[in-house]
């Protein structure tokens, strides 16, 4: 006999302006996954802040009943004392303190009043055997990676007696080991019985996982499916994301490939932390006009790094080798004559490394040509709207206008006002680092249009990606980068999953031989 | 605002009417009218608008007003200066060498005799030295700027100390003075020439010039927005504001033309104002500032040198803290070993209240000025009231604390 665990009833959340969420229902039982997707502003993220009681009880209306007894949350410590805990996409931990102290972190294990640190470390390891995580409780947390950071928010989670554990986007960052580790960890969960929520994009880790999903657009449920037994209709959860039927998920193109723009020769770069490590290692790789050209990697595989050490040395240490744009050497020895050279760049990691989030859309678009806008030694503000007007239209950034506050978009479109900054330099060369992390299958499809647009242009196009099916999608060619190490080309007609993960898993040994 | 949106709903009218409206940053500047009026009614006698209370206020807040400018630049893109009164000190101990020379058995008697402006530009020349100094520190060296300034704070005292050899310097030549306490026409030439003995005809021509391109300035920028589509404004507002503003400008003027003029250092308030109002809102170093502060990694990858507009931030700061310090000897009419103390947190208290953010990337010049009034005519106002210190350093605080908690109330409420 199943039982729901959490019952929502008619959520209907209203913010000045807008209504997030209309009459949405949503039942959970007891020991299942049930995974929500639906694209960025949907309203997945105003529904776990509802039920984690970030917005108290009170300013929405509807009602929550969880194991049977109607809520009344008034902030995110009742909730957690049900034992509902939620994971964020952003992870939630103080990076000098250790794992230990992060797990404990305002759940201290105390005797007499002082914290007992000898039952802290004991405590901690046994929880971080339940998530198999393998390391010294006492390591600081900024020295461990982002899967092994996200296993610390889960053992923090289960710390407070998790019953219903909600996760946000939680493979968003890592690489597919990770991924795979963190699903199977939530099985063994399920199996134990937890109950577990996941927010997730990625369509065949929720075909994977999921015994439920629940599809939410524009603040509405569209349905709820039966994943178990059922083969995966993928074509019917996107369409209920976006509403439209997506046949294919990357636009076709042909490219007219020209003569070569940018290459790049024996380029090494190391560690900046400890410059006697090899992060690259005498890469070589030429990208053509008109063509796009992926790097496949698992993470740490050294793609950012090589990005961003030509990108005017903004990363790394000890850096040698060659940069040529349209067949001349290329300074770029700092970013301001890289983006001169014709080389741009837009990063992996938008908040942190691409955008001024208190500001507008339009002064975020112009800042890498804010010369091309100046005139008598003034900038024209007006000319600035006009022309983030034109890319706010032709990129469809969704925003009431170009005098709107970044920090308010949703993912997608912040991506898009990154690519109008550095597609507004004119480059030769465009360098894109994760391009559609972390945004909605329809964004994603907008943004690979715009590539291909850029490419028909007859500029050059360097994706870095962890998604292999992506490049597969988009590009030419593609490098395949492992350890630093250029491993592989391979061209379209050759492109298989298969091939590509036997590059970028070589071992250095192999190559180096 | 959201009490607005309770009261009146999504959809109402008044509500799309004052959508175009940034009520945050009018917050403070109906603040600063509150407080007049209310300092109006209850000083005796209405002593605080009498025309020569008006005067006062100015001279008397001039070079807190000074530092608020640069402060507020420095805040901007994340740092802080704790040096400022120190260094307008120092800078007010070299102007006196400059432009005093003291007695001879002091050891500066090498130096030639300079006249007052040049011994003016002589002090903001050194002042620009020392904000080199401070600059390669936060900027070449990375070391945080509330360290160096921190640093800056004792080392300038000090150095002001040596320089002043425990003795105060002056007095200054009249020209000097007249920067910190003189008057455009004191003696009405211009309004004997035309028969107006009442009023001070060169602060009545000045204070129409203001109000005008003051006028013109609203008028051009809405037209230029109105000519690339942009929303503005609605247009009521708009009328009602600079009627307003136009209104309470004249009236100032006319109170100081009642007194004895306009005071130069109004004169070179407004030309600061206006030039690094255009500075910040106009030229690629302002908005660089801005990008730094708001976010540091993405300005670096935006190819700004971040190192250099630091660097000319502090430079910048020191130049202004060095006119600061020439605007209280000047006023002071001698250079002293306590001038200047306690100011930088002065300057600092002004740019929070005028809105700045204290993690950087948010904040104007107008904001700090206003700020900076608001601080200038508590003090004033709770002096002719004959408020004790103990309670104006009280309310002070609290000023500053309820002004910085609305702001990250209605921040909050916003989002």
């Amino acid at each position: 006999m199943t039982e729901n665990i959490l019952e929502m009833q008619s959520i209907t959340k209203t913010f000045p302006g807008v209504k997030a969420l209309v009459d949405v229902s949503l039942n959970v039982e007891r020991g299942e996954i049930h995974a929500i997707c639906g694209e960025n502003g949907a309203g997945k993220s105003t529904l776990m802040k509802v039920l984690s009681g970030i917005y108290p009880h009170g300013s929405y209306e509807g009602s929550i009943i969880f194991e049977g007894q109607e809520l009344n949350l008034k902030n995110i410590r009742d909730s957690e004392h049900l034992g509902i805990v939620i994971i964020h996409q952003e992870l939630a931990l103080s990076p000098y303190l250790s794992i230990a102290e992060n797990i404990f972190l305002n759940n201290e294990i105390k005797s007499k009043g002082l914290i007992d640190w000898n039952q802290t470390n004991l405590e901690a390891q046994k929880l971080m055997a339940k998530v198999g995580l393998e390391e010294d409780p006492n390591t600081p947390v900024n020295r461990i990676g982002v899967g092994k950071q996200q296993l610390v928010e889960i053992a923090k989670a289960v710390s407070k007696k998790v019953k219903l554990l909600i996760l946000d986007e939680p493979t968003a960052a890592l690489n597919d080991a990770d991924s795979e580790h963190l699903l199977d960890l939530l099985r063994q969960f399920k199996s134990q019985g937890m109950t577990c929520i996941i927010i997730s994009h990625k369509l065949n880790e929720i075909a994977a996982i999921a015994d439920k999903t629940t599809i939410i657009r524009d603040g509405h449920v569209i349905e709820t499916l039966q994943m178990q037994g059922v083969a995966l209709d993928q074509e019917r959860i996107i369409k209920g994301m976006v509403g439209r039927e997506m046949n294919n998920r990357y636009p076709s193109h042909e490219s007219k490939i020209g003569a070569e723009v940018f290459r790049i020769e024996d380029w090494t770069v190391y560690h900046p932390d400890d410059i006697s490590r090899v992060v690259v290692d005498g890469a070589n790789l030429h990208v053509n006009a008109g063509e796009i050209v992926g790097l496949a990697g698992i993470m740490g595989a050294g793609r950012t790094e090589l990005a961003r050490s030509v990108f005017g040395h903004s990363w790394g240490a000890r850096i040698s080798g060659k940069v040529f744009v349209n067949g001349k050497p290329a300074n770029v020895k700092n970013v301001r004559a890289a983006i001169d050279s014709g080389i741009a760049y837009s990063t992996e990691d938008r908040k942190r490394f691409g955008l001024n989030l208190l500001d507008d859309i339009k002064r975020n678009i112009s800042l890498a040509s804010l010369e091309k806008f100046v005139k008598f030694g003034l900038v024209n503000d007006n000319e600035e709207y006009r022309v983030a007007s034109q890319y706010r239209d032709s990129m469809n950034i969704k925003a009431p206008s170009p005098n709107s506050i970044v920090g308010k978009l949703s993912g997608g479109n912040q991506q898009k006002v990154v690519l109008s900054q550095w597609i507004n330099v004119n480059p030769e060369i465009l360098i894109l680092d994760e391009p559609t992390r972390g945004i909605d299958v329809g964004a994603k499809y907008e943004i690979y249009t715009i590539i291909q647009e850029l490419a028909a242009k007859g500029k050059a196009i360097l994706v870095i990606s962890s998604e292999l099916p992506e490049l597969i999608g988009i590009c030419d060619r593609i490098y395949a980068i492992a350890e630093g190490v250029i491993t592989g080309e391979v061209v379209k007609k050759d492109f298989t999953p298969e091939l590509l993960m036997q590059y970028m898993t070589k071992a250095k040994e192999d190559s180096n031989v | 605002m959201s009490k607005v949106k309770e009261l009146f709903g999504n959809d109402s009218k008044l509500r799309q009417r004052l959508d175009g409206v940034d009520l945050r940053q009018n917050a403070i500047f109906i603040a600063l009218v509150v407080l007049v009026a209310y300092f109006a009614i209850t000083t005796p006698n209405h002593a605080s608008i009498t025309p020569d209370n008006w005067s006062n206020l100015v001279v008397q807040n001039g070079y807190i007003l000074v530092l608020a400018i640069g402060m507020v630049m420095i805040i901007i893109a994340g740092h802080i200066d704790l040096s400022v009164g120190s260094v307008a000190c120092f800078i007010g101990a070299v102007a006196g060498i400059l432009a005093v020379r003291p007695l001879e058995q002091d050891g500066w008697d090498w130096l030639p005799a300079l006249p007052w402006w040049a011994a003016i530009l002589g002090a903001i020349l050194v002042g620009g030295i020392v904000g080199m100094w401070q600059g390669f520190w936060v900027a070449y060296i990375g070391i945080p700027a509330f360290i160096v300034t921190l640093a800056g704070m004792l080392l300038f005292r000090g150095l002001a100390l040596m320089t002043l050899q425990n003795t105060n310097i002056g007095p200054f030549p009249d020209n000097y003075r007249a920067i910190g306490n003189g008057f455009v026409d004191k003696e009405n030439t211009l309004g004997v020439r035309f028969g107006i003995e009442d009023y001070n005809a060169a602060a009545l021509v000045l204070t129409a010039i203001g109000v005008l391109a003051l006028l013109w300035q609203s008028f051009a920028t809405r037209r230029g927005r109105i000519k690339y589509k942009q929303s503005v404004e609605p247009r009521t507002w708009f009328f009602v504001k600079n009627a307003i503003l136009a209104v309470m400008v004249g009236y100032v003027g006319v109170q100081l033309s009642r007194a004895n003029g306009i005071p130069w250092t109004l004169v070179l308030m407004t030309f600061l104002i206006v030039v690094y109002t255009i500075i910040m809102k106009k030229t690629t170093f302002g908005r660089h500032i801005y990008a730094i502060g708001g976010n540091l990694h993405a300005a670096v990858l935006s190819g700004i040198n971040v190192r250099r507009v630091n660097f000319w931030l502090f430079v910048n700061m020191g130049a202004l803290a060095a006119l600061s310090g020439v605007l209280i000897s000047a006023r002071m009419n001698s250079a002293v070993p306590k001038a200047g103390d306690g100011f930088e947190l002065d300057a600092i208290s002004s740019v929070f209240i005028g809105g700045a953010a204290v993690q950087g990337g948010v904040g104007t010049v107008t904001g700090s000025i206003v700020g900076g009034m608001i601080q200038g005519v508590l003090g004033n106002g709770m002096n002719l009231n004959s408020v004790g210190i103990d309670f104006q350093m009280t309310i002070k605080g609290l000023v500053l604390l309820l002004a910085v908690a609305f702001d990250v109330w209605s921040k909050r409420r916003t989002k």
